[in-house]
């Protein structure tokens, strides 16, 4: 683990330069999720500037990216809809709270429990749920509108060939914008959906009364706004790590999300959480340290104050454009071999939280299906005994335990074996508690009524000694 | 002579072509080593992550990629090691070579025509003009 003088100053050009990259990619991404949510886009230029500058600090895997989230806007929106922004920034607090929490238990451990095939099925929903926000703002519409969307989504894909060091969503906005403003077609803007204000966030306590009936509101949310978050901040930290070749500290990370939410509903912005795409963005163009993710906070927050008045003038299409390029790259497309290649069950699991996600709305209700239904999978195949026969050898494979007694015992009820004496092999098998010993000793015995004599052999140390402990019960018969 | 040599691979047949010439000027020098380096895309980092467990698995996902040369050179029983980078493969080769100011380097080439080497861009070509060592490209 690097010391913090190297976490922070140990790669000083180059963090500067990505932050500033990362910057310039965020706003469009934090206007757009602020519109998804159904708030105005100040909400997640604040979240964004903040989050980023207290993650800095605060967080666990430097050169990771932290702002307003797509996944997290998703999950608020009933809430807005329902109760407003005041609620909505008392969520956030309380996720901040949550997490906070969880970093202090060391939650994130416990997050490794969530299965390959859950977190694919979690990126691809988030990924289609990003995409069918967009319909709205774009089709029946105007034809001009889907003009805008398809010149936008080119330039998005053949830009970077040419242009490497200026991001592509940025050119993209900036002609765009300009063509639009000069043309005067008629296309919606942000400035439609919102406004944006060219000050600096303050502080406020959200005004909602400070009663149960609050908590009972927000509490869901800000259980599923804190869940989410974390697993998309460890997934993140895992793809950065991986990255760079360094390691991270998960808890930290947990900790530092919730500081940087808790902080970020006292000054006006919605809960967020670590972004794959921005945190690859900032590595590629050469980010590894804190420094990076301080500078992109800081400089957005400054291009807003400086560019505000152009900011309202974006169309929406060339930011629906870029959001489909998001939903795009957040889509797992290795996911249509996983299907084929992986186990039966994991592309059920994987399919099986996608598709209540679509139809709930809620990335947290499939994560949590899906991380039930594997464990249900992963029961019954542990629990499967299957015994083959081989000459007077029997040999048993699987696990016995409680859960896998009945086969075991069946099989032996229904054999019809014809041997005086057989041999029970246990190589490919192990007895973890009394229920296995029980159910052996059952078969022994019917066995023996039969009038056949059998040797249990190749049984390993720690099933003998759970054995041993009632040998007692096995040798008074 | 030539005492640390940098073996580039993708783990495909062209690095096992790159391999044998690299293990006949390696048994020209005692104790020289091959230094194999396995360049991890950015762009794969995702999905690896997302479709294993655990770095640990990844990491054996990726030494399975890279076997063929690795098998290659076990079994021509030279002195090697594996070294496995992130970023675009041909930076991330050259700026490795420079900086362990390795004495040669050898790498395969895919052998694409002008029209691929236009658009995909040539890795080989680009660590050629740019380590300053001596390069060595196998066809």
């Amino acid at each position: 683990m690097q010391n913090l003088k190297q976490q922070w100053f140990g790669n000083i050009r180059g963090d500067i330069l990505s932050g500033i990259v990362v910057a310039l990619a965020l706003i469009p991404e934090a206007i757009a999720f602020s519109i998804i949510a159904g708030v105005d886009p100040m909400v997640g230029l604040y979240a964004s500037f903040i989050i980023a500058v207290v993650i800095a600090f605060a967080g666990g895997r430097p050169g990771m990216i932290s702002a307003a989230t797509g996944a997290m806007a998703l999950l608020m929106v009933p809430l807005i809809r329902d109760y407003g922004l005041d609620y909505l920034l008392a969520a956030t607090i309380l996720t901040g709270v949550i997490q906070i929490l969880f970093g202090v238990f060391k939650v994130a451990k416990v997050m490794k429990f969530v299965p390959n095939a859950v977190m694919i099925g979690f990126v691809n929903a988030l990924a289609i749920l990003i995409f069918m926000a967009q319909i709205e703002h774009f089709i029946g519409i105007s034809t001009m509108t889907y003009v805008f969307v398809a010149i936008t989504l080119i330039l998005l894909y053949t830009l970077p060939r040419f242009i490497k060091i200026i991001p592509a969503p940025l050119i993209a906005i900036v002609v765009l914008t300009g063509v639009a403003i000069y043309s005067g077609f008629d296309l919606r803007t942000v400035g439609d959906l919102g406004s944006i204000t060219q000050s600096l966030p303050s502080f406020f306590i959200p005004d909602v009364p400070f009663s149960f009936e609050t908590l009972q509101i927000i509490f869901p949310y800000s259980l599923s706004l804190a869940i989410v978050g974390l697993l998309e901040s460890l997934l993140t930290a895992q793809i950065v790590d991986d990255m760079t070749g360094t390691e991270s500290k998960k808890n930290q990370e947990a900790r530092g999300q919730g500081i940087a939410n808790f902080i970020t509903g006292f000054f006006g912005g919605m809960a967020g959480c670590a972004m794959i795409g921005q945190s690859v963005i900032n590595v590629k163009s050469g980010g590894r340290g804190r420094l990076s993710t301080l500078i992109a906070g800081i400089f957005l927050m400054f291009l807003i104050l400086v560019l505000g008045d152009l900011v309202v003038q974006i169309p929406m299409p060339v930011l629906v454009g870029i959001m489909i390029m998001v939903s795009i790259g957040t889509f797992d497309w290795s996911s249509f071999k996983y299907l084929v290649k992986a186990p039966r069950t994991d592309a059920i699991v994987m399919l099986a939280t996608v598709i209540i996600v679509v139809f709930t709305h809620d990335l947290s209700k499939g994560v949590l299906a899906g991380v039930l239904l594997s464990a249900i999978f992963f029961v019954v195949k542990i629990s499967t005994v299957k015994i083959t026969k081989d000459g007077n050898r029997f040999i048993v494979n699987g696990q016995l335990f409680f859960a896998s007694t009945d086969g075991f015992v069946d099989y032996f009820k229904k054999a019809e074996i014809q041997e005086k004496n057989i041999q029970i092999d246990f190589s490919n098998s192990r007895i973890w508690d009394d229920s296995g010993v029980g159910a052996l000793l059952k078969v022994m015995d019917s066995l023996k009524e039969k009038g056949i004599n059998v040797e249990i052999v190749d049984i390993d140390a720690s099933s003998k000694k759970i054995m041993d402990k009632l040998d007692g019960i096995l040798t008074s018969h | 002579m030539y005492k640390h040599i940098l073996l580039a691979s993708d783990g495909s047949e062209n690095a096992v072509r790159a391999a044998k010439e690299a293990v006949k000027i390696a048994s020209c020098t005692q104790d020289s080593v091959i230094d194999v380096i396995y360049v991890v895309d950015f762009d794969k980092s995702k999905s690896d992550v997302l479709h294993s467990g655990s770095s640990e698995a990844i990491d054996i996902e990726r030494r399975k990629k890279n076997s063929k040369v690795i098998q290659f050179l076990n079994d021509a029983n030279v002195n090697y090691k594996t070294t496995i980078l992130h970023g675009k493969p041909g930076p991330e080769i050259v700026k490795y070579a420079n900086d362990k100011k390795v004495d040669l380097v050898i790498i395969g080439s895919r052998g694409l025509n002008a029209l691929q080497e236009m658009v995909l861009g040539s890795v080989s070509h680009k660590v050629m003009k740019r380590v300053n060592c001596p390069a060595l490209i196998v066809k």
